[in-house]
């Protein structure tokens, strides 16, 4: 097998981990930043729309490097997905299959379920839940605890936050509660 | 109600001009190039490791892989690492500045808004990274999401000093 086609392959998680810690130290060692990602979100609202609101009242010049990083998240998904693309479909766990069946997904191609996430089912109250809702919560969630998965989960557990691990903690919760007991309600409507 | 400012966001520094963690240096726009690139080798990691897909994260809350447990867990194992060398070493930025840490304080915000957080993570599939990541693979519609997103934020913006911290 070519280093290609094993770059092709999905990675495994003992790849991808440490490339994703290894962010933290690369940031910080180019330009002593902290490795943050939903910050861009409350930077993209103090240039746009800031609307004389203290809390995007802030030097947002200052932080323009995070847009350029998030801006290079969004090429890197490009071309990971136009050049080193899984020529297979991705396989998912028989539970999970079984369990998705019965809500009538059964495309498992593409990293975004086709058959929940599309421009039709925007006008659904199910897709306006899943996409609508869903990234609304994201967005102020993220804000009101300080940070997400980057923040929290990998920056401030790296620098052995308590608060972070609080938060981190709080985030799989709302995941377990969201997964087993409502997302059932809600793909069934 | 607090009479103070306080800093809740783990992730912005410069809320005003007496922030003590700001560099003094000053770089031309070109500098922030090379986040670009740090970003699009993220990106990548992100899609071949499946981060960005929505039945891995169903797997995860499902407790059907050990897969994003994997990748979370041996990542913030590596930045430990990583942010103890630094700190050992006394290591410097490349422009051989001093790398600072803040600490932050503890806010009821970490739990009410990590639980709206977590909601939000399982329904849409992503977190804010893997939403960059989910666009960039061609999924378009996850644009609205992202909107959304940022009026999630802006609507916190408005809101903030009424909510409990």
């Amino acid at each position: 097998m070519s280093i290609f086609e094993w770059i092709k392959q999905p990675w495994p998680w003992y790849v991808a981990g440490p490339l994703i810690g290894l962010t933290v130290p690369l940031l910080l060692i180019i330009g002593n930043k902290s490795f943050g990602i939903s910050s861009s979100l409350r930077h993209v609202c103090a240039i746009v729309v800031p609307a004389n609101i203290k809390y995007f009242k802030y030097d947002w010049k200052k932080e323009m490097w995070n847009l350029f990083f998030v801006s290079g998240i969004l090429l890197g998904g490009m071309m990971a997905a136009n050049f080193l693309a899984n020529p297979e479909a991705v396989k998912i766990s028989e539970k999970l299959a079984g369990q998705l069946t019965v809500y009538g997904i059964t495309d498992y191609t593409g990293l975004v379920p086709k058959q929940l996430f599309n421009w039709p089912a925007l006008l659904t109250i199910k897709g306006l839940i899943m996409m609508v809702l869903g990234g609304f919560m994201i967005g102020f969630g993220t804000r009101y605890a300080g940070g997400c998965t980057s923040g929290h989960s990998i920056m401030g557990l790296s620098t052995l936050q308590w608060p972070s691990l609080v938060a981190t903690c709080c985030f799989m919760i709302g995941g377990f509660i969201m997964s087993n007991l409502i997302l059932p309600l809600i793909l069934s409507l | 109600m607090q009479t103070k400012e306080t800093n809740t966001d783990f992730e912005v520094r410069s809320l005003d001009a007496m922030c003590v963690n700001e560099s003094s240096l000053e770089h031309k726009w070109y500098h922030n190039i090379k986040y670009l690139f740090v970003g699009i080798a993220f990106g990548i990691v992100f899609v071949k490791a499946e981060i960005v897909s929505w039945f891995r994260i169903q797997e995860m809350f499902r407790l059907q892989s050990f897969h994003m447990y994997g990748v979370i867990g041996s990542a913030v194992v590596v930045g430990v690492i990583s942010v103890w060398l630094i700190k050992k070493f006394k290591i410097k930025t490349i422009y051989g500045e001093k790398i600072e840490f803040k600490s932050h304080a503890f806010s009821k915000g970490q739990v009410y808004g990590g639980l709206l957080f977590g909601l939000g993570w399982a329904i849409t599939g992503a977190c804010p990274g893997p939403l960059y990541a989910q666009i960039g693979v061609g999924a378009t519609v996850i644009v609205i999401t992202l909107l959304s997103a940022i009026a999630g934020t802006w609507v916190y913006g408005y809101i903030r000093e009424k909510l409990p911290h």
